[in-house]
């Protein structure tokens, strides 16, 4: 591993302790991807499974993207600039491969339209992060990586995982035991 | 119409029907929302027997509603309504979360209940998909175990039945704890575990419908507005308005646990015989220490003023709450001569489980402490438990015997106001002079002697809301602080403290501009919208019964508590004046077109149409000539 390479590929670093539960995030990707405030569109969707453990859900780029090699009609396909994974909106047959495959059940099919709904990194400039730094929550932070670490893959749990762990973390064991 | 999702749902419990109902344009542009237009609805559907509807029976309604500026303008809240079990008129209670705008992506404004179930229900929608769900399994459970089981049932459901197109959020839900099942006047109607709309007794109502809970899911996006561009560009600058609180977002109002007693000598210790002292074991550096998220907040808002408190180790272990707030620090912590946030953070974590609002219970356990403390209540009359000032164990075992009802809880889970008649009754003392209540409603934890903080003589005396401390009368009523401006933000439906700066609240009437179409000035709002809200809510008051009746020549007053002296701090000696009292009140009364009692004069209601509202308060009129 270099640590000091610079590929110019960027990651969405998650914080979720510091999640504040604003939602601007949500606001912010909804405003850009659809020009509404739409909270089960937005591409970061904040859950709250727990009252006070919110979990910024959103994609994590995975080293081997198993989502891209699941599609069975090549609707994914991943960005060089960024290592996004682009969803082509008119190939897409919204089969939900790409989320039986997601090890942290990430993509979802677009609550009016028919297609999978997954991060783009705002082309490099992500909106929710620009949101979260602004109030100085950081729970979402750009930062650039050092090439496909097998260990982002590790991020991409179900927000049921997350939030088991960092109740237990905040709460104690005795409160996480009920979720 | 723009901003509203256009339709609301109508669902009677009796006899569990359930249909989407519309509300004319002219109505909303009038009424907004919430608040206004719940005194709008109810005013309509109950005004005329107003004084015959029982608050906890089946003809009494229960309304839960948005308003156009709820998810546009930064800090989302929902209103609750209905007459109140607390003072027989109509509150606006409010509280933030995502539920409102879960249920305006569902395309919906607000739910209107009525009738009351035979069993248990909650109800569930999800989009257009609406029904009412068996609650037989929730009866009983409390807030932390209420919202947990159905998370995950909702979670389940959600995954078999849309499991191709991925995991949806969680939905958003409101329900009350075993203190609203029981009816306890106290109760509020709860959110997210720690939020609470409280004011009014709520919960209260919803127990009388046997109405556990409304789960809520929307997958649509908020409704289409009529400018969205200047929509989104005003809501930016509200949004860095809130971002340039510095202090408040870091504290929230948990700072003031401390400064509302030691700098301005206006916060409640041990029911109200002091409102000074200066521990600074109660500094919100002290709560900090147990504050395991530095900033939590609802829905779009960017000033997150509320903290998550939580306590790792000790005989309180496993408490988990907000900050506590200001007025749960208050009432939770120096009335009951409790300066050290442990048992604070414990008592209200105990409160928010059990679907207490803690203003509420907190005045009721100060004073039933202060009756303790002068030998009216004996250890006996209380079930064995030793009500001393500080000891926080003693006040959470009568806090669960209220939420139980059981002994001294039954007399208790009536409310400070009603308690002190009975207790008054049997033991033939006046316990009145003890209630630190208007009109039925404990007084928010502000008080007005030293002068120095910002309610002020008529705040509570004449407020539509009684104690309210979110909507206080005030002169000039056009102020930023006054009950008229209070009504915009129950009524549109947002958070109060993204209306704190002058910024914001200039910007205001031009957000709801390119949210609705709508040009309305504030010198329309102040001069005929809010009058008329005032009006309907003033009347409901007056008209008050079946049990309790107002008379403003008495009770339009702030508690007899108020008018002794502070004994301690740099104000002491003051104490309210009851000259200065009456002309304040007077003045008051002038300056909203209310006659010298204190009722609204034909002319004003007639100039505003409300010919029904004048009709109605001939009697009152008459009673008091």
């Amino acid at each position: 591993m270099n640590w000091l390479s610079d590929k110019g590929l960027i990651w969405i670093y998650r914080n979720y302790e510091d999640c504040s539960g604003c939602r601007r995030c949500e606001i912010a990707c909804s405003l850009k991807h659809e020009g509404k405030i739409w909270p089960e569109a937005s591409r970061v969707r904040v859950f709250m499974l727990v009252p006070g453990i919110e979990v910024p859900h959103l994609c994590v780029q995975c080293y081997d993207y198993p989502c891209v090699e699941a599609c069975p009609v090549g609707a994914l396909s991943t960005s060089k600039e960024t290592g996004a994974v682009l969803t082509d909106k008119d190939k897409c047959i919204a089969c939900g491969k790409c989320i039986e495959v997601c090890p942290g059940k990430v993509p979802f099919i677009h609550p009016t339209e028919n297609y999978a709904v997954i991060c783009d990194l705002c082309g490099g400039d992500p909106e929710c992060v620009k949101a979260c730094g602004k109030g100085g929550w950081n729970a979402l932070q750009l930062i650039r990586r050092w090439g496909n670490e097998l260990d982002i893959k590790l991020y991409a749990k179900t927000p049921e995982k997350i939030t088991k762990d960092l109740t237990a973390k905040l709460y104690g064991e005795e409160v996480a035991e009920g979720v | 119409m723009r901003g509203y999702a256009g339709k609301f749902l109508e669902v009677d419990l009796s006899s569990e029907n359930i249909k989407e109902i519309k509300i004319g344009e002219d109505v909303l542009r009038q009424y907004i929302g919430g608040r206004g237009l719940a005194a709008k609805i109810l005013w309509d559907r109950l005004g005329k027997q107003w004084e015959d509807v029982d608050p906890l029976g089946p003809e009494n309604m229960l309304l839960v509603l948005t308003g156009p500026l709820t998810g546009f303008m930064p800090g989302g809240r929902i209103c609750i309504s209905g007459k109140s079990p607390q003072c027989n008129g109509i509150v606006g209670s409010t509280v933030g979360g995502e539920f409102p705008i879960e249920l305006k992506c569902a395309g919906y404004d607000g739910i209107i209940f009525t009738g009351v179930s035979e069993k248990p229900v909650y109800l569930f929608i999800k989009d257009s998909d609406v029904d009412l769900k068996d609650a037989g399994h929730l009866w009983g459970k409390n807030a932390r175990e209420t919202v947990l089981t159905l998370i995950k049932e909702w979670r389940r459901d959600f995954e078999s039945r849309y499991s191709r197109r991925g995991l949806l959020k969680e939905p958003a839900m409101l329900y009350i704890g075993p203190a609203g099942e029981r009816m306890c006047r106290t109760a509020a109607v709860t959110h997210k575990w720690a939020h609470a709309a409280g004011y009014g007794g709520y919960g209260a109502v919803m127990g009388s419908k046997k109405l556990k809970a409304i789960v809520v899911k929307g997958t649509g996006p908020l409704p289409d507005v009529h400018d969205m561009e200047r929509t989104v560009e005003i809501h930016n600058k509200i949004v860095d308005a809130g971002l340039r609180m510095d202090l408040f977002r870091r504290w929230g109002t948990a700072s003031a646990g401390y400064s509302t007693g030691a700098e301005s000598s206006s916060e409640p210790i041990m029911n109200w015989q002091e409102e000074w002292h200066n521990e600074e074991s109660f500094g919100v550096n002290e709560f900090e220490r147990f504050w395991v998220k530095r900033f939590w907040g609802d829905y779009g808002c960017p000033i997150t003023c509320l903290k998550v408190a939580v306590i790792k180790s000790g005989p309180f272990k496993g408490a988990v709450t907000d900050n506590p707030d200001y007025e749960n620090q208050a009432y939770l912590g120096t009335n009951l001569g409790i300066f050290k946030p442990e048992g604070n953070i414990y008592l209200t974590a105990l409160a928010d489980d059990l679907g207490f609002c803690g203003i509420q219970i907190g005045n009721l356990l100060g004073f039933a402490a202060e009756l303790y403390q002068r030998g009216i209540l004996t250890r006996e009359d209380l079930g064995g438990i030793e009500l001393k000032w500080g000891d926080a164990e003693a006040f959470a075992a009568l806090m669960k015997l209220i939420a139980e009802r059981k002994g001294i809880g039954d007399i208790l889970a009536e409310g400070t106001y009603r308690a002190a008649l009975k207790i008054s009754e049997i033991k033939g003392v006046d316990t009145l002079q003890y209630a630190v209540v208007s009109k039925g409603i404990g007084i928010g934890a502000h008080g007005i002697r030293s002068e120095k903080d910002y309610p002020h003589y008529v705040s509570y005396a004449c407020s539509v809301q009684g104690g309210d401390h979110t909507s206080v009368a005030y002169i000039p009523i056009d102020h930023g602080g006054s009950e008229l401006a209070a009504m915009i933000y129950d009524s549109g439906v947002f958070c109060m403290f993204t209306f704190f700066s002058p910024e914001t609240q200039n910007l205001l009437w031009d957000l709801l501009e390119s949210v609705t179409g709508w040009k309305i000035t504030p010198e329309e709002w102040y001069n005929t919208s809010a009058r008329r809200i005032l009006h309907i809510q003033r009347a409901a008051l007056l008209l008050g019964g079946p049990d309790i009746r107002w008379n403003p020549k008495i009770h339009d007053d702030v508690p007899k508590r108020w008018y002794e002296p502070l004994s301690k701090g740099p104000f002491s000696g003051k104490a309210v004046d009851g000259k200065r009292m009456r002309e304040s009140i007077n003045e008051y009364y002038r300056a909203v077109g209310w006659d010298e009692n204190g009722v609204p004069t034909s002319e004003e209601l007639r100039r505003l149409g409300l010919d029904d509202v004048d009709e109605k308060l001939e009697e009152i009129r008459r009673s008091l000539r």
